[in-house]
């Protein structure tokens, strides 16, 4: 049976909607998710105790975390759904997974990795103090615990999570003290035009940000953090504008992102080929438009493989589901393909208009002193890593790693990688391109020894 | 015009080739080496980090005492102290038998300066409170210790670039021949370097270099399987191995505990990973040795590229079929402590001489045919 089993690892937008196109064509699909329900990061349900109206927990977008949660309901009695359950290491034809505290593994001929992504935060001065939580976090705990991290809140960074987010802390009820987005003004406004392409998507960006200015929230552009005032909690926060002029702003917590990052380690173990994308500044799995990635069994959908949101990802999803069935001699229906790929090529313009009118910035905005943490699970400071580069002219982001075990903790670089490229590419005078991505190596998150108590040594085992 | 001359050309800027290099380069001959990646990133750098005299045969007591010797000198010879301490090396007991052997050793290697001391019963509870039920005693190396083989390996090949070497790295040789009275190696780019000795420390990869010169030498390729916890409050001062093999650890000043058993597996040719049945095993074993480990995660698993030969003793001496060819590789999982002496070995065979540190019969590639 395992012979065509296909694995789906994510059950977000992408994932469900890859399971559920599997699904109706009469495929052996294993569905893996580290959370208890569906939905993914965006469409998170909270648990039973603290259920609330879609309305209250996902605004404009209840109507589409509606179905998508009904979507998974239904999914669940028709495939293997593992829930809480994630996976640690891939090896090709098998994911080693943890699953309630113990490992175990899963055979699968083909597999779709739709595996969402994650804050993208970046060092400044201060980022590590308690009361600092990025945006998703800070989107987390209200969606998932009900709860606010702050009640004078400042959100600081980029992208369209940092608008959504604020919206909805005040809508929760929180005081939002100022919005301050890295990009200047005009770079939005140049690129507002592509954004046309999804005027539902734009009308619903200009709304919050609309909406935040009528409630008298002041929204700056071209700020970037640089310091987060008070020693044992966060107590403000200085921020400068393009030209340097530095204000401070008081406030008992600070939200901060700079865009999203793909969790695409699984790809990197399977050995898909990575390119860099120049826009985002950041290493994508390659794949084709229809999200084939370079290695024949492994397709790739959704926020995992770059960055596209959530109603690209429910596309994608269904895309590649047919890119894999089509494999398997499984004829796609063109009617519904061409559908497809035109909706995604709007998708794809409207998303890279986001991109750009909400880069990167560049490193020096941040004007990062060598006290500076960069990397928090090992605790490395900026300095020790400029003066790392410079002793031993390092310009691969995977030396650094390996002579200053920066990336090198808990969270894998999946944290920390952004800015040590950052601080790599300027100190060694190379491009990010140039620098290289953090190597994904086992395990993806860390793995309890005691998970191995009640393992069978033959299910776990390649070779003596 | 992209032509090397060099009296010296060694292949591999690992820990073996870094330090002849570097021994070299002080004694003012021309070397250059050579690496098809960056320096030190093998398995040279990714190996567990055991700085042990302990548990090696008696053929290679000389050289461990006098890379003994050299440790605690590191930062005068290469800039840093590689995180060396002299931690204390315990092989572990886990039956009245196991005792037995290690005592046996103990006799054996009487007068080479190990000092080693067998503790059991109360006294290893005692002081070794660390330990589950199922480890009885063990025999402690007090002088024996640990490194970080992430930094030192690459510091070797830098300090002999300092000191004179020239270090070529992403330097692919494809081509290797004797023509004339020369050696001459190849590049993938086109880089050609013509040297009149030859030192083949390619680790893994030295018995494909061996065999084009005419050395067939019996080394199999294994990958072990290691891992490192979150950091974690002291649990073992001690750096740790177990009779019979298996199973070894050490905790580093961070906290974090490094271990390692098992092996894993090739992955194509040069790139290699953790063995499932190896993980697992670790599993089950470090928490039965360490109880202090029940409760920790691992944050990363990984493997290296090593060479072995089934009597654990490396290539280390004068090709049998090409003048001017010195090997020196297979260390068989156990080159990191010695690898500093090495480089004075290898260093004394390119010059012309024989070195006092080796009995080259034991470790000559002729000891195969």
């Amino acid at each position: 049976m395992s012979d065509a089993r296909i694995a789906v690892v994510g059950a977000g937008p992408a994932g469900l909607r890859a399971a559920e196109t599997l699904v109706a064509q009469g495929q052996d699909v294993t569905l893996i998710d580290e959370a208890d329900f569906a939905g993914g990061q965006i469409y998170r349900q909270p648990p039973a105790a603290l259920a609330r109206p879609a309305a209250t927990l996902y605004g404009a977008q209840a109507e589409q975390a509606q179905a998508i949660h009904a979507l998974g309901r239904e999914l669940a009695g028709k495939l293997d759904y593992r829930r809480a359950t994630s996976v640690w290491h891939a090896r090709p034809g098998r994911l080693d997974l943890l699953h309630a505290g113990q490992v175990d593994s899963l055979d699968y001929s083909r597999i779709v990795l739709a595996t969402g992504a994650t804050d993208r935060p970046m060092p400044f001065d201060g980022w590590t103090r308690p009361g600092v939580f990025t945006l998703g976090g800070a989107q987390v705990a209200l969606k998932y615990q009900g709860c606010v991290v702050g009640e004078r809140v400042v959100f600081t960074g980029t992208g369209p999570l940092l608008y959504l987010v604020a919206y909805q802390y005040a809508k929760a009820g929180a005081k939002v003290v100022a919005v301050h987005d890295s990009a200047p003004f005009a770079e939005q406004a140049r690129h507002a035009w592509a954004m046309t392409a999804l005027p539902g998507m734009l009308a619903r960006g200009l709304y919050y940000v609309g909406w935040l200015r009528a409630h008298g929230i002041p929204v700056r552009y071209g700020m970037t953090p640089r310091r987060v005032i008070g020693d044992a909690r966060v107590e403000g926060l200085v921020s400068a504008g393009i030209d340097g002029r530095q204000r401070e702003d008081a406030c008992d917590a600070i939200a901060t992102g700079f865009g999203l990052r793909s969790e695409n380690q699984i790809a990197d173990l399977l050995g898909c080929d990575f390119a860099f994308d120049p826009i985002n500044s950041t290493w994508n799995p390659a794949k084709d438009p229809a999200g084939r990635s370079s290695v024949a069994e492994v397709y790739l959908a959704g926020d995992g493989a770059g960055i596209g949101g959530a109603d690209q990802a429910e596309l994608d999803g269904e895309r590649v589901a047919w890119a894999l069935l089509q494999h398997s001699g499984v004829a796609a229906p063109p009617r519904r393909i061409a559908e497809l790929d035109a909706a995604l090529v709007r998708s794809r313009r409207f998303r890279q208009a986001i991109d750009q009118a909400f880069a990167l910035p560049a490193l020096a905005r941040f004007d990062l002193h060598d006290e500076v943490m960069l990397c928090r699970c090992e605790a490395i400071r900026v300095g020790e890593v400029r003066q790392a580069v410079r002793d031993a002219g390092i310009t691969d982001l995977n030396r650094l790693k390996a002579l200053t075990r920066v990336g090198m903790g808990r969270c894998q670089g999946r944290m920390c990688s952004t800015g040590a490229a950052c601080v790599l590419a300027e100190t060694a005078c190379v491009s990010l391109a140039q620098v290289g991505r953090v190597r994904a190596q086992p395990p993806i998150k860390p793995v309890p020894l005691s998970a191995y108590v009640d393992a069978d040594p033959a299910s776990s085992g390649v070779q003596a | 015009m992209n032509e090397i001359h060099t009296e010296v050309a060694i292949v591999g800027a690992g820990l073996i080739g870094g330090s002849a290099a570097l021994a070299l380069a002080r004694a003012g001959v021309s070397v250059t080496l050579i690496e098809r990646g960056v320096a030190g990133a093998c398995a040279s750098g990714v190996n567990f980090g055991g700085v042990r005299r302990q548990g090696r045969a008696p053929d290679q007591l000389t050289l461990a005492a006098r890379a003994h010797e050299i440790w605690p000198h590191l930062r005068e010879l290469i800039g840093i102290d590689g995180e060396y301490v002299r931690s204390g090396h315990m092989k572990l007991a886990r039956t009245q038998g196991d005792l037995v052997k290690l005592a046996a050793y103990r006799q054996k290697v009487e007068g080479f300066g190990l000092d080693l001391e067998i503790v059991e019963g109360a006294e290893f509870r005692r002081r070794f409170p660390c330990f589950g039920a199922e480890v009885i005693g063990g025999s402690l190396c007090p002088e024996d210790g640990q490194a970080n083989p992430r930094l030192v390996a690459p510091a070797f090949a830098l300090a002999a670039e300092r000191a004179g070497a020239r270090l070529l790295q992403q330097c692919n040789l494809i081509c290797f021949s004797h023509e004339g009275d020369a050696f001459v190696l190849k590049s993938a780019d086109g880089r050609v370097i013509r040297a009149s000795v030859l030192v083949n420390a390619a680790g893994a990869w030295g018995a494909r270099i061996a065999t084009a010169f005419g050395d067939e030498v019996p080394m199999r390729i294994k990958h072990p399987t290691m891992a490192v916890t979150e950091p974690l409050p002291p649990i073992t001062s001690v750096s740790i191995g177990i009779e019979g093999g298996g199973f070894y650890a050490r905790q580093v000043a961070r906290g974090n505990v490094v271990m390692g058993g098992g092996f894993g597996e090739a992955v194509g040719e040069d790139v290699c990973r953790p063995g499932g049945a190896a993980m697992a095993a670790l599993g089950r074993n470090a928490p039965a040795i360490l109880p202090g480990l029940a409760h920790a995660s691992i944050i990363r698993y990984w493997s290296g590229i090593e060479g072995y030969f089934d009597d654990k003793n490396p290539v280390l001496g004068h090709s049998t079929r090409q003048p001017g060819l010195i090997h020196a590789f297979g260390f068989s999982g156990a080159g990191f402590q010695i690898s500093p002496a090495v480089g004075e070995v290898v260093a004394d065979l390119a010059r012309g001489r024989t070195s006092p540190l080796i009995d080259a019969a034991v470790f000559s590639p002729a000891r195969f045919s």
